[in-house]
């Protein structure tokens, strides 16, 4: 667990030196954050319909589910490689008892019925597999998170009765309410905004709230929470079955964001994007997550465009995506938040004295 | 082996009697009843061949991914990526010069040397740090995967089996009995048989080798206690360096295995990644003999699922990791 860890106690470090504590919310404490909100709140004005759905839309949804592997991570000391399976269960169910084009497969249920309950289903898997994870500990819970996730990714691929095979399911319904077609680009903008915020918030409640700090003990040392009463799997189990419910979200956005799902949605690779996602925005603090995801999408949108009018081959954007992950995670044990954090501190140190000691890791 | 029969006996006589069971239904000449039931014995005894050189396949790839692990404590997500190039190298020879037994030669050298560079280059750098590690190979395992997609594009390659192995072998197992009272024999591939006794082969000099020679003792000792090992002096950088190649070596030698009885192409990396986690999840972390147990489970389950259960093969398999972490979360075979 050194990488959180070793975040961990260097953001330790940070607050000690800090003076104000963190969560103030006036504006002259957060500036960049009460302007970034303000950004987002507006951004209808600003952006074209491709702007808002392709750029900011799918980096809020992918934040969302890699927020669940953040505060899993984060928070738990657990890095779990099926937040995305999760997405996409709950993205599947939607489909399945919801409206579609496959109409020899859904349900047909309206969306206030089909949605609770993909969410319900959603974070019972995210349990059940919570449950299995949680009988190991460390790289053997990626490593099982990862077959589950294969598991199911091949499962949808062979079942034609539920999943549809390779197929998947198209033409998927969104929702229809007060008189709004969600689905049109401003409407969608906002509902994913409000969720995602909704998300983001309730992590960062969560964080401070009794549950999030005896979640934080585990992670830290589960024995000593052990001895002290707490009962160290049914908090781990709980979390995931809190991530799961903001993965499930993430994965209802997203299957409404493309109306079809197919088992190319729940790959392995496309896991293993959120891990990506989350890491190189970073894993302590939930902004981390929308930050990767931010600088994903923009990869993704236009490394093809980019690479080219460098001459070099447009295909080539995982191997972009791939150096970039490596080397964030060879130099920054906090992604891009490490990094800035550390940029700024330099910045502070040149002011103070020079402190002995310096940056232990590389 | 004794003991566990002393411990659990009941146990003991559950796995005898499935043996026995699964040897008559090998051996026997099945009755019309059970063909009735459940289709006929060739396809039976077709995928439980099938599964079983599968599980020689996994057990090459899963066993250096074991021996790492259990070595260095660190998980080489990379692995599956060092077997798709060891199939490409050995495509590339065999292509090349014509000859199989080169090509496993070259795979095995060219793929030892990345192994070799990855352990100076990226694991010695962060020794201890597990989750580092994971993620560095993660990101490694994206930029193999470009690279090789790049070089060798999205085809299906296949390795050229030699004339010498082409072709089916009787095997002296009854598939049926003709109404005139001869018996129809099973006929199976002779190169799927070669590489399977293979790749038992190498599973036993591996274990002779890890328990009858100074080389092996070092390298359980380390596994038990890395720093008193180093204390004592022995060269423990020299040691790991050795044993990441060995293992990724052996990455190579699958890869072209790989390649003769299935292909190659972009993809296979993860499926063989994963297939050794779930080998060694099932068989036990850093067990040579857990490894060989889990690869011939899983392999059997793949093949005998497919073939009864297609639409939920890959469902079985979940399920026996997920019996095998609920009842035995350190693996079959582990000492732990």
């Amino acid at each position: 667990m050194s990488l959180i860890q070793e975040a961990r106690t260097r953001e330790s470090m940070l607050a000690r030196g800090a003076t104000a504590p963190p969560a103030t919310w006036s504006v002259t404490e957060q500036p960049w954050g009460w302007a970034l909100a303000a950004l987002l709140l507006i951004m209808p004005l600003i952006a074209n319909g491709f702007f808002l759905i392709e750029i900011f839309g799918t980096t809020l949804i992918l934040g969302t589910i890699a927020l669940s592997l953040m505060f899993l991570a984060g928070y738990g000391g657990m890095v779990s490689l099926m937040q995305l399976t999760i997405a996409g269960f709950a993205g599947y169910m939607v489909a399945v008892f919801g409206v579609s084009g496959n109409a020899n497969i859904s349900l047909g249920w309206p969306w206030w019925l089909a949605t609770p309950m993909a969410l319900v289903l959603a974070v019972l898997f995210g349990t059940l597999g919570g449950a299995l994870a949680v009988r190991t500990e460390g790289i053997y819970t990626i490593m099982i998170t990862l077959a589950i996730g294969a598991a199911f990714y091949y499962f949808t691929n062979q079942n034609w009765a539920i999943f549809n095979g390779h197929t998947g399911i198209n033409t998927i319904a969104t929702p229809h309410f007060l008189g709004i077609n969600w689905r049109t680009d401003i409407a969608f903008y906002y509902l994913i905004l409000v969720v995602a915020a909704l998300c983001y918030f309730a992590v960062l409640y969560l964080s401070r709230a009794p549950f999030g700090l005896a979640l934080q003990g585990v992670r830290d040392n589960p024995r000593r929470m052990a001895a002290l009463g707490f009962n160290v799997n049914a908090h781990r189990i709980a979390a995931y079955a809190f991530a799961a419910l903001i993965a499930g979200l993430g994965g209802v956005l997203q299957v409404w964001n493309y109306r079809q799902i197919s088992p190319g949605s729940v790959a392995v690779e496309r896991c293993i994007d959120i891990l990506i996602v989350a890491v190189v925005g970073g894993i302590t603090r939930p902004v981390g997550p929308y930050i990767g995801a931010f600088i994903f999408v923009i990869l993704r949108t236009f490394a093809l465009d980019f690479l080219v009018k460098v001459g070099l081959d447009g295909n080539r954007f995982r191997l972009l995506i791939g150096l970039g992950f490596l080397a964030i995670v060879f130099w920054s044990s906090d992604g891009v938040i490490g990094l800035y954090e550390r940029w700024r501190r330099r910045g502070q140190q040149k002011d103070a004295p020079p402190r002995s000691g310096g940056h232990g890791h590389g | 082996m004794t003991g566990f029969v002393e411990r659990h006996p009941i146990w003991s006589l559950i796995i005898l009697l499935i043996m026995a069971f699964l040897a008559w239904l090998i051996f026997a000449v099945w009755p019309p009843g059970l063909e009735e039931a459940i289709g006929r014995k060739k396809v039976f005894l077709s995928a439980v061949f099938n599964g079983i050189t599968l599980g020689g396949l996994y057990f090459l790839v899963a066993s250096g991914f074991t021996l790492i692990f259990g070595l260095m404590r660190n998980v080489n997500l990379a692995h599956g990526s060092l077997y798709l190039f060891g199939g490409y190298v050995g495509y590339g020879i065999s292509a090349a010069t014509g000859s199989w037994i080169l090509a496993f030669i070259a795979a095995f050298i060219v793929v030892a040397i990345i192994g070799v560079l990855l352990q100076l280059l990226v694991f010695r750098r962060m020794e201890g740090q597990d989750l580092r590690q994971t993620m560095v190979t993660i990101g490694l395992s994206i930029v193999f995967a470009d690279l090789m997609l790049w070089a060798f594009g999205g085809d299906f390659y296949q390795i050229q089996t030699p004339a010498w192995l082409i072709g089916p072998v009787q095997l002296p197992l009854m598939t049926a009995m003709k109404s005139s009272g001869e018996a129809v024999f099973l006929q199976y591939p002779l190169v799927r048989l070669v590489i399977f006794c293979g790749s038992v082969v190498i599973g036993i000099l591996m274990w002779l080798a890890l328990n009858r020679t100074r080389v092996g003792m070092i390298v359980r000792a380390g596994v038990d206690d890395r720093e008193i090992l180093a204390a004592t002096g022995v060269q423990i950088q020299l040691v790991f360096v050795l044993v990441f190649a060995f293992g990724a070596g052996l990455a190579g030698i699958a890869g072209v295995v790989g390649g003769t009885f299935q292909s190659i192409s972009p993809g296979e990396d993860t499926r063989f990644l994963l297939a050794s986690l779930v080998v060694v999840i099932v068989g036990g972390m850093g067990s040579i003999p857990g490894a060989a147990l889990g690869a011939i489970i899983i392999g059997l389950a793949e093949q005998l699922g497919s073939v009864y259960i297609p639409t939920y093969a890959i469902v079985v398999t979940f399920l026996i990791m997920v019996l095998v972490l609920a009842l035995r979360p350190q693996g079959l075979l582990a000492r732990r």
